[in-house]
């Protein structure tokens, strides 16, 4: 796996910032839809999060146009996209190129082993993104197949696109 | 003879019946708290799971191995002898224990469950061997990794209980795990508390070249380069400066870790019993990588085949491995 992160300022790339908030509007009823039905399925996440469960979490897969903000509060839910230059203060950021991310949500990837190989960063309050791994982890089964049973062939249909477009 | 079981970790109760499904003998586990090693943010088993991870496994064929490896402070034993007692009505197969309180405890109130010597007691001669056996019970000893293969085969002649060797993960060598520098940073004790560089305690700092900082308790202990593989943040593999090593070196240990899948056939002449895969703070991912590469090279070898392993270096710590003290006391 290649280690180096697509670094490029997003800024500089003209028109970034307009992408990034169209891209957020065209996602955004996705990823709530999706957190809802993960917790109402998945109850036992929030026990293994403890006290993270208020903790803001700021996942950022650097090659696409937005990162995602993360509160896995069971009472109050927030998942949402956000461009880059409007992110929250984070209790701790993720940061991997996206189909990583997948996999390790999936359990697909090891989380140690992208963080030595370098190709997984983390930042912030190191107690919060080891309780979010291992609550992720005890969930049997794969989210991002979940997620795609919800939409459909046409989910089905983008998630094989997507995998198939990230060869690992 | 050796009965060559698969030892495997399970930090979840999802990853118990991962194990499980990918071959393992047996599935070593803890609860949340200070009774075990891995007392870690998430990790570990409620009661509830416990019973149920056992129903799983039962129903499979293999066992649960319940570690309660870790040292009651003076005084406060309830927690450890509570474990024990809900262990033991959960139905687990064996206890894993370092300490020889617990280990009175449970021979006494449980004696018709198995007692394991933990790696954690570190006794590496058939005279302290012997004498948790004629003491406790004890059916097997786990023994530390800083034995040859010549030495473990001399042992295995000398005691009366079956010996477990780590084949694959962590190469934790501060007495066998029985670590006092994350106590001396950030007060918690990995031999109390259960808990090796608490997470709580750890920061890393990403530079803007690339690089990458880890501290525990607000000590650098290590600087990554850009391109350079990354270890634990613990203190025992951390990279310092000393008056006579400007240059930053590994002062006890580096980060890699132990795979010892080219010795299993030579392992297995010596008549070790049960392998062991350290792990439990590890993903789902590597338990069923590593698990199902060593179920067929076991299976291979039993079945006179030559094993050949799948590479497991993406793995290891640092992307690092070694034999350690197995192959050769030269190793360090």
């Amino acid at each position: 796996m290649n280690s180096s992160h697509d670094t490029l300022p997003r800024a500089a790339i003209p028109g970034a910032s307009v992408i990034a908030r169209l891209s957020c509007m065209v996602v955004q009823p996705v990823l709530s839809r999706v957190v809802r039905r993960i917790a109402e399925r998945h109850p036992s996440l929030f026990a293994r999060l403890g006290p993270h469960q208020g903790t803001d979490f700021v996942i950022d897969p650097v090659e696409l146009p937005f990162a995602l903000h993360l509160r896995p509060d069971p009472e109050a839910l927030v998942f949402r996209a956000v461009p880059r230059d409007a992110l929250p203060a984070a209790g701790a950021t993720i940061r991997g190129k996206f189909m990583l991310l997948l996999e390790l949500v999936d359990s697909e990837e090891d989380g140690d082993a992208a963080f030595f190989s370098r190709d997984l960063d983390v930042t912030g309050d190191t107690e919060a993104v080891v309780r979010l791994r291992n609550a992720l982890d005890d969930v049997d089964g794969s989210i991002a197949e979940e997620t795609a049973e919800m939409f459909g062939p046409p989910g089905r249909a983008i998630l094989a696109r997507l995998r198939r477009a990230y060869p690992t | 003879m050796s009965l060559a079981e698969l030892i495997c970790p399970a930090g979840t109760p999802a990853a118990l019946r991962t194990a499980v499904d990918a071959g393992a003998d047996a599935v070593y586990c803890g609860f949340q708290d200070a009774t075990n090693a891995r007392n870690f943010p998430g990790l570990n088993f409620t009661p509830d799971e416990l019973a149920a991870s056992v129903a799983y496994a039962h129903d499979k064929g293999a066992k649960v191995l319940l570690a309660l490896n870790t040292y009651p402070p003076a005084g406060k034993v309830d927690l450890w002898r509570q474990a024990a007692d809900t262990g033991a009505r959960l139905g687990v197969d064996a206890f894993i224990v370092a300490d020889m309180g617990v280990a009175d405890y449970i021979a006494r109130t449980h004696p018709q469950v198995r007692l394991h010597l933990s790696v954690q007691a570190a006794a590496s001669s058939p005279e302290a061997i012997r004498y948790y056996c004629e003491n406790f019970g004890v059916k097997r000893v786990v023994l530390p990794r800083i034995l040859t293969i010549p030495e473990i085969r001399e042992i295995r002649k000398e005691i009366p209980c079956e010996i477990e060797t780590f084949i694959f993960g962590n190469h934790g060598l501060m007495v066998e795990g029985r670590c006092s520098l994350t106590n001396y940073l950030t007060g918690q004790s990995t031999n109390m508390d259960g808990v090796c560089s608490p997470a709580s305690d750890v920061e890393y700092r990403r530079h803007d070249d690339g690089s990458m900082s880890s501290q525990l308790a607000g000590f650098t202990i290590d600087c990554f380069g850009s391109d350079e593989k990354a270890g634990y943040p613990t203190i025992c593999k951390g990279r310092y400066t000393a008056p006579h090593r400007t240059e930053g070196y590994y002062a006890f240990e580096e980060p890699i870790s132990l795979n010892l899948s080219r010795l299993l056939p030579e392992l297995i002449a010596a008549g070790v019993h049960a392998f062991k895969i350290e792990g439990r703070q590890r993903s789902k991912s590597y338990v069923r990588g590593v698990v199902s590469a060593f179920r067929q090279a076991v299976d291979d070898i039993r079945a006179g085949r030559e094993a050949n392993i799948a590479d497991l270096v993406a793995l290891t710590e640092g992307q690092k491995q070694t034999q350690g003290a197995f192959e050769t006391k030269k190793w360090r």
